[in-house]
This record gives C-alpha cells, sequence and structure tokens, in this order.
C-alpha cells in the first residue's frame, strides 16, 4: 500500500516535470501556422527547416560556444592556480580570500550581473570601445571561477604535502615539480571544475543579458524569441538541445559505467 | 614565499572583477547622475516596498511547495535499491540540463488562454481558466525551475543517514510519525536548509519568469532592477540602489537561516 502510494507519487512528480518538455517536442513537429500553436495539424520538419536557415541563431551558437570554451579554459587555469595559492594560506587571510570568492555564488545572479555591467561599461567608456564577446568571457570567467577554486581545494587537501617538497627535494623547480606531482594528484578535480565551468558558461543568461551589449548567446537569442512570442521554431530549438544533452549525458553514463565494469575486473583480478 | 606569488594572478582578478563592481555598485546607489553624494536613491527604494513584499511573498510560497513537494520525493529515492537511486535522480536532473528560458517557455504555451490546458479543457467539455499573467503562474513557473534544487541537497542528506538510527528509534516504540519528526526530520534539516537557500534566493531575484508568466502586472525586484539597466526606466543609480538592498535583504535571509541550522542540528545532536 505504502509502496503504491510512492510509486503513484513519483509517477505525477515526473509527469509535473516532462509533460511541458514533451509537449515542446511533440508540437514542434506540428505544420500549423504560428496562429494556432495548440492545435495538431499534422507532421511537418518545417520550423527545423527554418532553424537552420536562421543566421542570427547560427551566430549566437558559434559565439557561444566560443565563448565557453574561453571561459572554462580561462576559469580553470586561473582557478588551478587560485586554489594552490589559497591551499598555502594561513587561518585568517584564507578565510577572507574565500569569503570574497563565493561571493557571486551567494549574490543572486541578477546582482552580481548588474555589478559587472557597471564594470564593463566603465571600462568600455574610457577606452571608448563597446560591450561585446570580451566583455562576456571576462564576466563568465568571474562567476566560474568559485566553482572551479571549490572543486580544486578538496583536492589539495587530501594530498600529502611532502610530495611536493619531495619533488623538489629530488631536485625539481617548483614549476617542473607542480606539474609533474602536484598536478596529477588534482587532476579529478580540476577536470571536474571545467566541464563545470564549461555547462555553467553554456547555460548562463542573467549575467550575458547585462554583459553582451548586441552581442546575442543563444541563451540571449532565446530570449529575445521568447519576447516575440510567435514561432513555433523555438519548439524545435528546444527539441534540439534537449535531444544534444540526451545523448551527450547517455555517452558520459555508457562510459563510466564501462569504465566502473573494467575497474572492477581490474580490481578481481 | 612562493605561495604569494602564485596567489597573486587571483588576488588582483579578485579585485578587479569582484570588489570593484561591488564598490560601483555602492558607488552609484550613493550618488545622483552627476556623480553627487546623495541618499535620495536609497529613499527612492521605499517607494517599491510593495514590490519587495511580493517578491519575498511569492520566493517564500514557491519555497515551501517545493520543499512540501521535493521532500518525499528526495526521501522515496533515498529509500530505493542503489541503482534505481541513480536512475530517479538523473531523471530529477535531466530538466535542469535545459535552459530555465525554454522551460518557463513551455509554461506559456501550456498556461495561455489558447494554450494547450485550456484546449484540453475546451475539448473536453469542462470551462476554460484564466491562468498565464497570475502570480500562481509565476510560483508555479519557479517550483517548476527550481524544486531539483530541493530535491538534491536533501537527498544526498537523507542517502547518507544511518539507518540504524531509525530502526533504533522504532525499537525504543516510536510510531511513524514520531521516528519522522524527532528522528528523520531533525537529521536531514541541513539538506532542506541548503535547499530552501538554493530555491529561495534565485526565487526572490528572478526578473524573467516573473515577465514571461506574470504578464506586467506581478513585478518583482528583479524587474525593477532589469528596468533601470536596460529597460525604458534607464537610471542606473536606483538600479544601484535597489540591487544594493536586495543583496542585503538575501545576506539577512541567509544569515537567519544559518543560525536556524545551528540551532536545530544542535537540537538533534541533544536528542540523540
Amino acid at each position: 500500500m505504502k509502496k503504491a502510494v510512492s510509486r503513484v507519487y513519483m509517477a505525477l512528480v515526473f509527469l509535473f516535470l516532462y509533460a511541458p518538455i514533451l509537449v515542446l517536442v511533440v508540437f514542434s513537429f506540428n505544420d500549423t501556422d504560428t496562429k494556432s500553436r495548440t492545435v495538431w495539424s499534422g507532421f511537418s520538419l518545417r520550423w527545423y527547416e527554418m532553424l537552420f536557415e536562421d543566421r542570427m541563431l547560427l551566430e549566437a551558437l558559434r559565439n557561444t560556444l566560443i565563448i565557453a570554451v574561453c571561459a572554462a579554459v580561462g576559469a580553470t587555469v586561473l582557478g588551478t592556480v587560485a586554489a594552490v595559492g589559497i591551499h598555502s594560506m594561513k587561518s585568517w587571510r584564507r578565510k577572507l580570500v574565500m569569503n570574497i570568492t563565493n561571493l557571486p555564488m551567494l549574490n543572486p545572479e541578477i546582482v552580481t550581473g548588474v555589478s559587472l555591467m557597471l564594470l564593463m561599461v566603465f571600462v568600455a567608456n574610457l577606452f571608448g570601445v563597446t560591450l561585446g564577446i570580451v566583455s562576456i568571457i571576462l564576466a563568465h570567467i568571474t562567476f566560474c571561477l568559485p566553482y572551479v577554486i571549490l572543486s580544486i581545494l578538496p583536492k589539495l587537501g587530501q594530498m600529502d604535502p611532502h610530495l611536493y617538497e619531495a619533488a623538489q627535494d629530488l631536485g625539481c623547480t617548483p614549476v617542473r615539480s607542480f606539474f609533474k606531482v602536484v598536478l596529477p594528484e588534482i587532476l579529478s578535480g580540476v577536470v571536474t571544475g571545467m566541464v563545470m565551468a564549461f555547462t555553467l558558461s553554456l547555460d548562463d543568461f542573467i549575467i550575458s543579458y547585462f554583459c553582451s551589449g548586441t552581442t546575442q548567446t543563444l541563451p540571449v537569442f532565446i530570449y529575445s524569441m521568447t519576447k516575440k512570442r510567435v514561432s513555433p521554431e523555438i519548439n524545435a530549438l528546444s527539441t534540439l538541445l534537449f535531444a544534444v544533452i540526451l545523448v551527450l549525458l547517455l555517452i558520459i553514463n555508457i562510459r563510466q559505467g564501462k569504465m566502473g565494469k573494467k575497474a572492477a575486473k581490474e580490481a578481481n583480478v | 614565499m612562493k605561495a604569494k606569488a602564485v596567489s597573486a594572478p587571483y588576488l588582483v582578478w579578485m579585485a578587479i572583477f569582484i570588489i570593484v563592481p561591488m564598490l560601483l555598485v555602492a558607488y552609484f546607489a550613493f550618488t545622483d547622475s552627476g556623480g553627487a553624494f546623495t541618499l535620495d536613491n536609497i529613499a527612492q527604494v521605499g517607494q517599491y516596498s510593495n514590490v519587495f513584499l511580493r517578491s519575498i511573498w511569492l520566493g517564500a510560497l514557491s519555497t515551501v511547495v517545493c520543499l512540501l513537494l521535493g521532500y518525499p520525493v528526495a526521501a522515496i529515492v533515498a529509500h530505493s535499491s542503489l541503482k534505481r537511486q541513480s536512475v530517479l535522480i538523473m531523471l530529477v536532473m535531466l530538466p535542469m540540463w535545459m535552459n530555465f528560458l525554454l522551460r518557463t517557455y513551455a509554461w506559456m504555451t501550456l498556461l495561455e488562454d489558447s494554450g494547450f490546458i485550456n484546449s484540453f479543457l475546451a475539448a473536453v467539455g469542462l470551462p476554460t481558466l484564466h491562468m498565464i499573467n497570475t502570480q500562481g503562474a509565476v510560483v508555479l513557473g519557479m517550483v517548476y525551475d527550481y524544486i531539483p534544487f530541493m530535491i538534491l541537497p536533501v537527498y544526498s542528506v537523507m542517502s547518507k543517514l544511518d539507518p540504524s538510527v531509525i530502526e533504533a528509534a522504532q525499537d525504543l516504540g516510536a510510531d511513524g510519525r514520531r521516528v519522522f519528526l524527532r528522528v528523520t526530520l531533525p537529521l536531514s534539516m541541513p539538506g532542506v536548509i541548503s535547499g530552501v537557500t538554493m530555491v529561495f534566493v534565485p526565487s526572490v531575484s528572478t526578473f524573467i519568469i516573473s515577465k514571461m508568466l506574470g504578464g506586467g502586472g506581478n513585478l518583482m525586484i528583479g524587474d525593477l532592477i532589469d528596468m533601470q539597466f536596460l529597460g525604458t526606466a534607464y537610471n542606473p543609480n536606483l538600479g544601484s540602489a535597489i540591487s544594493l538592498v536586495l543583496m542585503v535583504l538575501i545576506l539577512i535571509c541567509m544569515g537567519i537561516m544559518n543560525e536556524f541550522d545551528d540551532g536545530e542540528s544542535q537540537g538533534g545532536g541533544m536528542l540523540l
């Protein structure tokens, strides 16, 4: 009885979570004019065709990818260096730096966005340039940094500090011992941070919205589409994005499953 | 010595991109358009107290709904077999990977007067409902967008609960209700606290959900800030003042939550 109740409850919750997405997907294939969006009038791929002819969309997609790659790489490099630095700090200094680091994470996103916009506009006016892809990348690096740092710091904590000293005793320069000894130890944290930074940047709307000037990223483009409230193109776009995410997650899961099995096998041997 | 040199680039970055922007917000909040010191902006924020109250009310409401809906989900998932757990959690997380604008847009097409739900109601012969551009629609959108933020932290705490603690309570004669109220709930409190903050902060400060699902009539703090910076009512000084007040408000709320957290976990500790 209790089991049945919880089954029904979970079914309802998942219905709530997935029904809107399902409706979007189904109606992306609807062959209708824009006036009767909710009436099914036959299968068609016309909205997908329109999507691929949309120059603005393709440019927004390109911008988003460029920004995400730059932000992920930038935040990872800076964040790794920062984590090493913070790790070696003592009590109050460390506390102070960590509190400031966490600020963009704790603050409402809109406040972070607005504050960065004020800075970018100020600097842009100073040099007579306009906001664009560079200001978005800088803003994205800033809001991704705490996530990168927080995923690396625990790894540094787990590391045996003597390893680094040992490498130097054996004649490595500090830089060389970092790459040869420290980096391999914390690599999983670095990779997690980088993946997180990449997905956060891809998905971000609020920060980009305030720091983009006239440059469009995909979420900003989606926002301008929803304002017009007309085209089922947006359904097609949602469906495509959802499909891409689904495939990516499946690949990751299957790979992890395989690696897990492999590890288990090796452990058995 | 070396460590100091290593942290230098980040400290510079931190100063430029975290501290200076905050100072700029404060500077704009306390100056007029000419740059002279003034308290007018802060005083003007008072005019929008109804918007602040509405934001806090809607944010709190959707947080409570998320908690009431999400807590049982977290509990059910935490009590499933390990294999099921990973599948269910994956299913909870999957919608989060879709941009929240698209998820909110999906509800727009569902709730519209000529939308999916109303077409369905009309087809079955029931009277149609006016749902879009109401506060209910805004709360619905926020619950839909943020409920994974409630389920995930509660789940991660509950899945680590020691089942023998619950068994001990049962052995000592507690019925189901008492076990939940005196053992499970207090022990899952850290998850609830982080879930509540993770839902409340974005809900209070949202500006797109209220615009898309609430129409023009249900302005929230976020919309107000947006209007001052990129909208029709261009006034970055007032916008900064509102941002500053919002920030302080959130900090106070989080401070209260943390106090609550300490009290609760101590209570749980004493109970044990």
